[in-house]
């Protein structure tokens, strides 16, 4: 996967490039909430406003734009409005205000014809409880999106198995979704998603109803294909871990709003305030962190140390300083630009074991 | 499947037998080739000079009798193709106009069916009123004969004040329960007990069937029970029922709902037939105007029928035969 | 970036305090008892005032007015269009009934017997059973035919299955896109469906037969028709229920790949409601069976005849064999649609060996054709045999019902006095006998403390309604009968429920005859019980009672045995005894279902009230059937049926509001779905 630094802007530029692009996206439940926005309403907090109107703010005023093959990973706790933000991006959820633009598009302007090309050619969803058609074949689930789009029968079963065969469930092709595991289950739901060849992937909290090792196999496909596919993703979780693991770029809202959007390592190295901090307290740092983070300025001289990089993971380069006796050199490309030592290694990885124990 | 399968190959010998047994058996059977050829011809023979006659058989055995009687004369002597139709008065009457009912043959007096469907009476014409068919309904109050027995004195209204206590029911709200009968019929009741200051409550049995077992009920158990009854009724010939003299009728004392205070009249019962029937020409159009029997003809019929448990078909054909003449006459023989 | 890390967010510590401790208020009972405290003492100082008491033959001004609509669309019959075509449409059903009677019930002249004879009626009948449903039910299937023979009730019994299948098939054909709609319209849309639909199912049957008649005709139209639309309302309930509740998640994701609505409604929503869709189908089935008796007032063909000709000659024998036989029909049936759909399930999913199963059906309709052509030939095979069978169970019927009451009747005596000294009459006193503004500003303000808001304004339209149509006094004695005899449903309910929760053996025992008193003709009981009670309204309660308990007993059972296992299991590790379970554990979590038993407990007895009518009841019941049977008292009649739609609308909307207050205070959160889960 590829690593953003952190000193790239997290507002990545606003271009025809994105694959997905939301601006000012707003969603208030209730009766009236669109006259809500642009109304000193719409800066209440979500309890005031539900007291004063009954409406519900779902998403509030949120921007992001998604660059091609990027995984770009929404969190949020539950209620925070990260699944309604995703059901409004193809309007699943119509949303009350703003725009959404995908792959050049304006979703929230489409027609109903135009929305449903659109879910049909560009974008896949993959959903927490599958909802796959249980009076359907596997094989028939994975093709049902080309089925709708009026392929053939021949034509979407031979897709369709391809599909299969890549998310690792050749041999089911037959079975019925109940007479699957959760975690096989997901693969068809994946594989469903997968079918009809979309530039954009949705995942919408897609792991969580699995158990914890079945998870991470499924997170590993993940990568795989993402890996394999270079699709576009939008991945929905409540798990840091997941969000961390998975993310070329995290967005984490609370109470429809987003509160931090950023590398994972920004998202953990400086955290946007008391919420985010107290959020990831419990993350291994050692394991985010890039050396970019933990690095000093060189007194005067740096010394001959061994060079690292500054994208450099911390818990990778930890051996390296260690073993060296002073301190280390950190370049961004050729550019110096700081030293690490055992003492800044230290302090990041023993933090971490006094905060477990 | 395999169960299946395997319940059919076990089933298979036996079923190979059935139908050789079937087929065997099919040799001693009747032919219905046969059977179809002379209903065939019989219908060329019978000219089809009656064609369908629809009869309306109303809910009670008595009509059932007389409906049956015609109904197997017109069928058996005559060739029609009888119809018999369950329904009830109001919607025999409609079916008048439809050609759905041909012939009411016991009609207790509908004045409000014959404003709407008899010319004369300002109605639309569909209906013709056919002449008396002999029997004469008498309505009145009744009590099981065992009452009649011990309390003589009871069948006079004029005593019934003494005994109002003894027919309280949980029904009567502390007064002698009166025991109203089916909403088809036509009732005074409330008004002669308010009249004649009677200290009883009508209660609805709300149907004939509720009638008829209070009625056996309470002569079986000997309980105390004053109500509506009638004849020619089947139950009569079963047990004891004695009628309480009310004060006579008299022409027009019933005129006013409100102000009833005098017994029911005896009402000779009509016949009601389809107008466009009865201007065709059937030959069960004179049958139907012919015919006219006495209240214990119909009582007989109604007694095979109950008693007997003879299909109505069949106590229709017995009284036939015993009573050839009689049928004769309707047949203008 | 290929770290992983474990540690999990901690949610915990953003969970809001706990909400502050409501208020002490007074529990919704005490309130009740207040509001009855308060309605007696102002009932014992104006009883008998304004009771609005008509006798039974006056009516009012607006039953007139009925009156005089029906006549003028009577008058105009011959010019009406709209008769016209509903005439037309009548003579087409009746064809199509005459042309299948003709082929199997009645002699197609000049044949002396059928097209096709009985035997070849129960082959094919049977075969069709294996085709669909496998062998036991083939077997269910010809015993069941057999049954409609030996008992000598063939030509009925084939005739009821012929108007059976008419309705039940135009019903599916009329109702499955009214379920559609049902199933897919917002919940205003389905408010008013269901407010239609409840009309239609207590509206009783004897109101509108009279109008039937008018637009279809006498015979097998109008009894098609009346059964269609008894039949249809089930069906549209329940597929339309099955439709809206397809996952949400299935339809979201197919959403999102782009469907169609038609795409989502043929692909998704139908296949996957297709088991609910059968248990409506089903439903409709044994509401059109129910309704043969009362199909046969109008001369319907079927079963329903010989049941009404026996009540008429007071036989409870003749009456209980087509009874019987009408249950055997309801059972072959129900069973054989249930299994019809399991096993088309099973084929579908591939746990059929296609080729196996041509061979065998193949193989078998050798011998179905033979029975085919030798009953178009052979008398013996073409008339059923007659038989000493039918009429010999009449007769120990009857002896056993004479014994029984013989035996009983003084006890059933007391126990009728008991239940009307103490229950009926007192209760009957309230509500009848108080000022009609009285009782109606009492039963507003029960309303209001029971069901809250919500419940007060279909309160009030009803009450407007019950006075407007001027029979507020016979309303409110039917009102307390139905109460009473929900009492009583719900006494039996509960302990039958959870007893047949708790006991395998006794719900099995239990079930068919649960489903026999559903589905055997309430006239069928209706003399016996007669012998017992009189004519009184203790009878009329006692059948409802007989219709109405084995629905209540049943959802009971379900609700309890639907209590999850690990709740009872946990509560049985602290030693709770089984008078605890039951209490503290089963049946307070089995309270939806309980209140929905008493919903339908309290609708069942309601459309019970006309056949009370014709037992002694009095009140709302005699007036239909007064109006049915005197064409002057129509529009009394229709104002006693509109009556007790008013109630039955009224007590349902109560009870809905009641339940879902308790579930608010209880769980906020599950409101708003939560509504459409009753009825």
């Amino acid at each position: 996967m590829t690593t953003v630094s952190p000193d790239e802007t997290t507002t990545a530029t606003v271009g025809a490039d994105s694959a997905l692009s939301v601006r000012h996206l707003w969603k208030i439940f209730g009766r009236g909430g669109d006259k809500i926005i642009g109304t000193p309403d719409a800066e209440l907090s979500r309890a005031e406003l539900k007291e004063k109107t009954g409406c519900v703010v779902g998403v509030r005023d949120v921007s992001f734009e998604v660059p091609p093959g990027e995984v770009f990973v929404v969190m949020g706790l539950s209620g925070s409005g990260k699944s309604t933000l995703v059901r409004c991006l193809t309007r699943l959820i119509e949303p009350t205000d703003g725009d959404v633009v995908i792959d050049g598009e304006d979703v929230t302007k489409a027609s109903d014809s135009q929305l449903r090309e659109l879910r049909r050619n560009h974008t896949s969803m993959v959903f927490q409880h599958f909802g796959l058609l249980p009076h359907r074949q596997v094989i028939d689930n994975v093709a049902y999106g080309l089925e709708i789009r009026g392929v053939g029968k021949k034509e979407r079963r031979a897709k369709a198995a391809e599909v299969v065969e890549l998310v690792g469930l050749s041999g089911y092709e037959r079975s019925y979704p109940d007479q699957l595991s959760g975690g096989m289950q997901q693969r068809v739901g994946l594989a469903r998603a997968l079918a009809g060849d979309p530039s954009l992937l949705l995942f919408d909290e897609p792991f969580s109803a699995l158990d914890p090792l079945i998870r991470r196999d499924m997170q590993n496909e993940v990568i795989r294909l993402h890996e394999e596919l270079g699709k576009t993703m939008v991945f929905i979780t409540h798990d840091l871990a997941e969000a961390l693991k998975l993310g070329d770029r995290i967005l984490i809202m609370r109470d429809g709003e987003v509160v931090q959007i950023g590398t994972p390592d920004q998202i953990i190295g400086a955290p946007a305030d008391e919420y985010v901090r107290d959020f990831t307290s419990e993350v291994p740092r050692s394991h985010v962190l890039t050396l970019k983070w933990v690095m000093h300025e060189p007194n005067g001289d740096a010394g001959d140390g061994p060079v690292l990089q500054s994208d450099q993971i911390v818990r990778d380069a930890a051996r390296v300083v260690l073993d060296h006796h002073g301190p280390c050199r950190v370049m961004e490309g050729d550019k110096l630009v700081g030293v690490v030592d055992d003492e800044d290694i230290l302090r990041v990885v023993v933090a971490e074991e006094e905060a477990t124990a | 499947m395999r169960i299946t399968r395997n319940g059919w190959m076990r089933a298979r010998p036996a079923l190979a037998a059935a139908c050789l047994a079937l087929v065997v058996a099919g040799c001693g059977g009747g032919s219905i080739n046969e059977e179809t050829k002379s209903n065939e011809e019989k219908q060329a023979a019978a000219g089809g000079d009656c064609g369908e006659l629809n009869m309306a058989v109303n809910p009670w055995v008595g009509y059932e009798a007389s409906a049956y009687v015609v109904g197997t004369v017109a069928q058996e002597q005559l060739g029609c193709t009888v119809n018999y139709k369950d329904l009830k008065e109001d919607v025999s009457w409609q079916g008048f106009g439809t050609g759905e009912v041909d012939v009411v043959i016991e009609d207790w007096g509908h004045p409000d069916l014959e404003k709407k469907f008899v010319k004369d009476k300002g109605g639309d014409g569909s209906a013709t009123m056919f002449g008396e068919n002999g029997n004469v309904g008498i309505i009145g109050w009744y009590v099981p004969g065992w009452l009649a027995d011990e309390h003589p004195d009871i069948l006079d209204y004029k005593n019934l004040n003494k005994y109002a206590k003894e027919f309280e029911t949980s029904e009567s709200g502390g007064k002698g329960q009166f025991l109203g009968s089916d909403p088809s019929y036509v009732q005074f009741d409330e008004a002669i007990i308010d009249n004649l200051g009677l200290d009883f409550k009508v209660v609805f049995s709300g149907g004939e069937a509720a009638t008829i077992t209070a009625f056996e009920q309470a002569q079986k158990d000997k309980k105390w029970l004053i109500g509506y009854f009638w004849e020619p009724q089947y139950i009569h010939a079963e047990i004891p029922l004695e009628q309480v003299k009310l004060p006579p009728y008299k022409d027009g004392c019933q005129d006013d709902p409100a102000k009833v205070a005098c017994d029911y009249p005896e009402t000779p019962l009509n016949k009601v037939v389809s107008t466009e029937w009865a201007d065709g020409d059937s030959t069960g159009v004179d049958l139907v105007k012919n015919f006219t029997w006495t209240n214990d003809d119909q009582n007989q019929v109604a007694a095979y029928i109950t008693a007997d448990k003879m299909s109505p078909e069949d106590a229709a054909k017995k009284w036939i035969d015993d009573n050839q003449d009689k049928v004769d006459a309707w047949l203008g023989q | 970036m290929s770290a992983t890390t474990e540690a999990p967010p901690r949610p915990a510590a953003k969970e809001p305090p706990p909400p502050p401790a409501e208020p002490r208020r007074l529990p919704r009972w005490a309130w009740a008892l207040i509001v009855i405290g308060v309605w007696i003492l102002v009932w014992s100082v104006t009883k008998g005032q304004d009771t609005l008491a008509i006798a039974a033959r006056e009516h009012t001004e607006v039953q007139d007015k009925l009156t005089d609509f029906r006549d003028s669309v009577l008058a105009s019959r011959d010019t009406n269009p709209v008769i016209q075509f509903t005439y037309q449409l009548g003579e087409w059903f009746k064809s199509l009934v005459d042309w299948f009677q003709r082929m199997i019930s009645i002699p197609d002249f000049p044949r002396p017997v059928p097209q096709i004879g009985w035997v070849g009626v129960t082959a094919v009948a049977t075969w069709i059973g294996l085709a669909v449903a496998g062998w036991r039910i083939a077997i269910l299937v010809a015993a069941s035919f057999v049954t409609f023979g030996l008992f000598g009730y063939w030509s009925d019994s084939m005739d009821l299955l012929i108007v059976t299948f008419v309705a039940v098939a135009f019903a599916v054909l009329i109702g499955m896109p009214l379920a559609v709609l049902l199933g897919t319209t917002s919940r205003i849309g389905n408010s008013i469906i269901n407010t239609i639909l409840d009309i239609f199912q207590t509206m009783p049957t004897f109101v509108y037969l009279l109008p039937i008649v008018l637009f279809f005709g006498i015979g097998a139209s109008a009894g098609v028709v009346c059964t269609l639309i008894y039949a249809m309302p089930p069906l549209i309930r329940i597929a339309g229920h099955g439709i809206r509740s397809v996952s949400g998640t299935t339809i979201e994701a197919t959403d999102s790949a782009g469907q169609t609505r038609s795409q989502r409604l043929r692909k998704v929503q139908l296949p996957m409601a297709r088991k609910t869709i059968v248990v409506g189908v089903n439903q409709t089935i044994m509401a059109a069976l129910s309704m043969a008796t009362i199909a046969a007032y109008v001369d319907s063909p079927g079963l329903g005849q010989p049941v009404l000709n026996s009540l008429f000659k007071n036989d409870v024998g003749g009456a209980f064999v087509p009874g019987m036989l009408i249950v055997v029909m309801a059972v072959m049936l129900d069973r054989s649609t249930t299994a019809a759909s399991e096993a088309s399930e099973k084929a579908a999913r591939g746990g059929v060996d296609m080729r196996q199963r041509r061979i065998v059906l193949a193989l078998t309709a050798i011998p179905v054709v033979v029975a085919l052509w030798m009953s178009r030939y052979y008398t013996w095979a073409a008339e059923f045999p007659e038989t000493e069978l039918g009429p010999k169970l009449a007769d120990k019927v009857n002896s056993f019902t004479d014994w029984f009451v013989d035996t009983f009747s003084t006890y059933t005596e007391w126990f009728k006095n008991v239940i009307t000294d103490y229950l009926l009459n007192p209760m009957q006193d309230l509500l009848a006998e108080s000022p009609w503004y009285v009782s109606a500003l009492a039963i507003l303000a029960l309303a209001l403390v029971l069901g809250g808001v919500r419940a007060l304004i279909p309160t009030v339209i009803c009450l407007w309604g019950l006075k407007f149509f001027g029979l507020w006094h016979d309303a409110m004695i039917t009102l307390n009968m139905t109460l009473v005899g929900t009492v009583l449903v719900m006494i039996l309910a509960l302990v039958f429920g959870v007893l047949m929760a708790r006991r395998k053996a006794v719900d099995l025992g239990l079930r068919p005859l649960l489903d026999a008193g559903q589905t055997i003709p309430p006239f069928v009981y209706l003399i016996p019980m007669l012998a017992l009670f009189g004519p009184t309204r203790f009878t009329a309660i006692i059948a409802g009672v007989v219709y109405a308990a084995p629905v209540a007993i049943k959802l009971v059972a379900d609700g309890v045995s639907g209590v999850s296992a690990t709740t009872v299991e946990a509560s049985r590790s602290t030693g709770a005894t089984a008078w605890q379970e039951i209490t503290k554990v089963q049946l307070p979590m089995a309270k939806g279902s309980l209140v929905l038993a008493a919903n339908q407990g309290l609708l069942y007895m309601l459309s019970m009230a006309v056949i009370g009518g014709m037992v002694g009841a009095g009140a709302l019941g005699y007036d239909v059937v007064l109006g049915f049977s005197r064409s002057e008292e129509w529009g009394k009649g229709a104002a006693a049926g509109i009556s007790i739609v008013l109630l039955g609308i009224m007590v349902d909307r109560i009870a809905r509001a009641a339940a879902d207050k308790d579930e608010v205070t209880h769980n906020p959160a599950k409101r708003p779905w939560w509504r459409s889960a009753m009825g």
